[in-house]
């Protein structure tokens, strides 16, 4: 069994909703991100999405934009990415999935980069800017190397095509739970429930939602109508916060402490 | 073009699961708008009567006399309300917003005329606006930014990245992603997420088929060459739409050299970028080798992006079009010789491919004929003129 998985499997044996962390590989360079991981795991964090930095960032609110900015301005490049892989799969078994754009994936090649991200360790790949109907191109070379090509639904997505994007889905479906481009936000639409229902029903692998998510609140709210949750912005704002490398760490693994407590079966209630 | 709007390998919707269903919906409204006779006597009506079409094809003859060899047709573009092409294709994509019933226009704009336009055309339709602009881009174009507010428009600065026109891009798409419910995006080139490459070409189209016309009226022949700015491509492409089908005319695309190829700071896209993706289609990007998109450069800020449409990608490979580049220098001198021999201030932009005829006519024969795309006016570049004459000056200075 690959390791995204066996982590939903773990997570339904003991009756608790999936905790998805986002951080950009590379903030502020790839020695914090080896030192990140395996302490976000630790805290509770069942998948890892490593964002490759990008310089056009469009699909994303200045958190993430500016957190970019720091990963490429100590020269964070894609090969640099795999190597940390590689680092960190000798320290922990938590699934990695390459949350990147198109086109820095395009330029390194890619049928090299889906071998060399699954011989590395990667298990799974999300490509922010390639929705279905540029998928063909992506989905031969990770079919050879294995590598499951994780999907996006959107609040916009229609219920046919919601499950046209579901139908054969890999790995997990990421529902987007804001009209709008990621940043901790104070709410989450209502029609949030229906988008995740039709996701469920049409998906064979589990549905996670994700974007603006910032307290374990809200984390709780949305994982009743998902089988787990992402946090993006909030978490990567945390490890930029203030102090110096060893207190960001600390924050940010508390601060997944703390929703990963929110997820389990009595969460919050304890 | 495909139905899925691929060009040979390039083009695409290479856009956020969020758009994608707005883009099938304006893919349809664009379809059944195209040929429908309504929509289309009202796009018709109003560039005759509002943007003063058809614009004059006007024979140089000062500029022919000096350059001494082909004789050289200006389409003047310039003379259009708002004084740019862009006019054409914010006119039609306006209309299908309000189709659409979408109250609310966005626009990115890089020196300004296309931000101009999309203002002007909300105004004229009564639907809001908002412009994103480089913060670069709002002090090299500072006339323009008047304009829009005094349309009633809001300018959005946008200060990430570089500060140009593809940041603006990136903020305006950001903002769709946000706001697509209710919001129209204006795309003011031949470049992002089909249908806009096929649709600005479709608004742009009427440069290339009264051209076409004109020259044969006047001259009884087709030209030989016809020579375009190309930015993202949409004044080239309207102008090449009336010829592509016509093998013997030379289609020639201009580019921004910059301080020239060799320095690296330039915006030659096609010239020397490599294939890539960017705001939602696949294209000749200027990147680096990881992929990240590279800072450009050029005098003219209308020029200054680091991508251009995907259908001049797949004419340069196919070989319909020949694509060239023109540095600043080059582009004022252009410039200054316009003013002088013709009393015409053309663009930045348009003095690009001035700069290309100007380069051209002289290896040719008097009974050949070129016709340049001038896309647009000058007024708003009079800054930037004497600024960039300094800053050669400098350079020079120091070499
Ligand atoms: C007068 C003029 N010409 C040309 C351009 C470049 O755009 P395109 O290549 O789409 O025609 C601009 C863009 O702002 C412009 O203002």
């Amino acid at each position: 069994m690959n390791r995204i998985d066996a982590a939903f499997k773990a997570c339904r044996r003991d009756r608790r909703k999936a905790l998805v962390a986002f951080l950009t590989a590379g903030d502020p360079d790839l020695d914090a991100t080896a030192e990140i991981v395996p302490a976000l795991a630790a805290a509770g964090a069942d998948i890892i999405e490593l964002g490759v930095p990008f310089s056009d960032p469009m699909a994303d609110g200045p958190t993430i934009q500016e957190s970019s900015q720091r990963a490429l301005a100590t020269g964070t490049t894609l090969d640099g990415i795999l190597d940390c892989v590689r680092r960190l799969r000798r320290q922990t078994q938590v699934p990695v999935v390459l949350f990147s754009y198109y086109n820095v994936i395009f330029r390194h090649g890619l049928d090299r980069l889906t071998a060399e991200a699954a011989a590395a360790g990667v298990d799974g790949l999300l490509l922010v800017d390639v929705p279905l109907e540029e998928l063909d191109e992506v989905r031969p070379s990770c079919r050879q190397a294995g590598l499951p090509l994780i999907r996006l639904v959107a609040p916009t997505t229609p219920p046919e095509r919601i499950e046209r994007i579901c139908r054969d889905a890999e790995g997990f479906v990421y529902c987007i739970t804001v009209t709008g481009v990621t940043g901790a936000r104070a709410a989450l639409p209502a029609d949030l429930e229906a988008e995740l229902a039709r996701a469920r029903a049409a998906s064979p692998v589990p549905v996670v939602a994700g974007f603006g998510i910032a307290s374990p609140e809200m984390a709780r709210t949305v994982a009743a109508h998902a089988d787990g949750v992402v946090v993006g912005s909030a978490l990567v704002k945390c490890l930029a916060g203030p102090g110096g490398r060893a207190e960001r760490i600390a924050a940010g693994a508390a601060f997944i402490a703390s929703l990963a407590e929110a997820l389990r079966p009595t969460g919050g209630n304890a | 073009m495909t139905p899925t709007g691929h060009y040979g390998i390039y083009g695409g919707q290479y856009v956020a699961e969020t758009l994608m269903p707005a883009l099938q919906e304006l893919t349809a409204v664009f379809e059944a708008s195209r040929t429908d006779p309504a929509f289309l006597a009202e796009f018709h009506g109003l560039l005759r009567d509002y943007v003063g079409r058809e614009s004059p094809l006007y024979l140089a003859r000062r500029l022919t006399e000096h350059c001494g060899g082909a004789r050289v047709y200006l389409k003047r573009e310039d003379l259009n309300h708002t004084g740019a092409h862009k006019i054409n294709n914010t006119l039609g994509q306006g209309l299908l917003a309000r189709r659409m019933q979408k109250p609310r226009l966005i626009a990115e704009t890089g020196a300004g005329m296309h931000g101009v336009a999309t203002a002007t055309v909300a105004a004229l339709l009564g639907l809001r606006c908002e412009v994103f602009m480089g913060c670069e881009d709002i002090e090299r174009q500072a006339p323009n930014v008047q304009r829009m507010q005094a349309l009633g428009a809001t300018v959005t600065p946008v200060s990430s990245g570089t500060a140009t026109l593809k940041d603006a891009m990136n903020e305006a798409l950001r903002n769709w992603v946000a706001t697509v419910r209710d919001t129209f995006y204006v795309i003011g080139t031949v470049a992002g997420p089909h249908p806009y490459p096929a649709m600005v070409r479709f608004f742009q189209a009427v440069i290339g088929e009264e051209a076409r016309r004109q020259i044969l009226e006047k001259e009884g022949r087709l030209p030989d060459a016809v020579i375009a700015c190309v930015g993202g491509g949409s004044n080239a492409m309207g102008l090449f739409a009336g010829f592509i089908d016509d093998p013997a005319v030379g289609l020639i695309g201009v580019e921004a050299g910059g301080y020239g190829l060799a320095t690296g700071k330039h915006a030659a896209s096609i010239c020397a970028g490599s294939v890539g993706i960017l705001h939602g289609n696949k294209t000749y990007l200027l990147q680096d080798d990881q992929g990240q998109i590279r800072n450009t450069h050029s005098v003219s800020a209308g020029l200054d992006y680091p991508g251009v449409g995907p259908e001049h990608a797949y004419l340069h490979d196919c070989g319909r079009a020949t694509y060239c580049t023109i540095d600043d220098r080059e582009a004022i001198a252009a410039f200054d010789l316009l003013c002088r021999t013709e009393g015409i201030i053309p663009a930045l932009e348009s003095a690009h491919a001035l700069a290309e005829a100007i380069r051209r006519a002289p290896t040719m024969r008097p009974d050949q004929i070129l016709v340049v795309n001038l896309s647009g006016r000058g007024d708003k570049d009079m800054d930037n003129v004497t600024k960039a004459r300094a800053a050669l000056a400098g350079k020079q200075g120091a070499a």
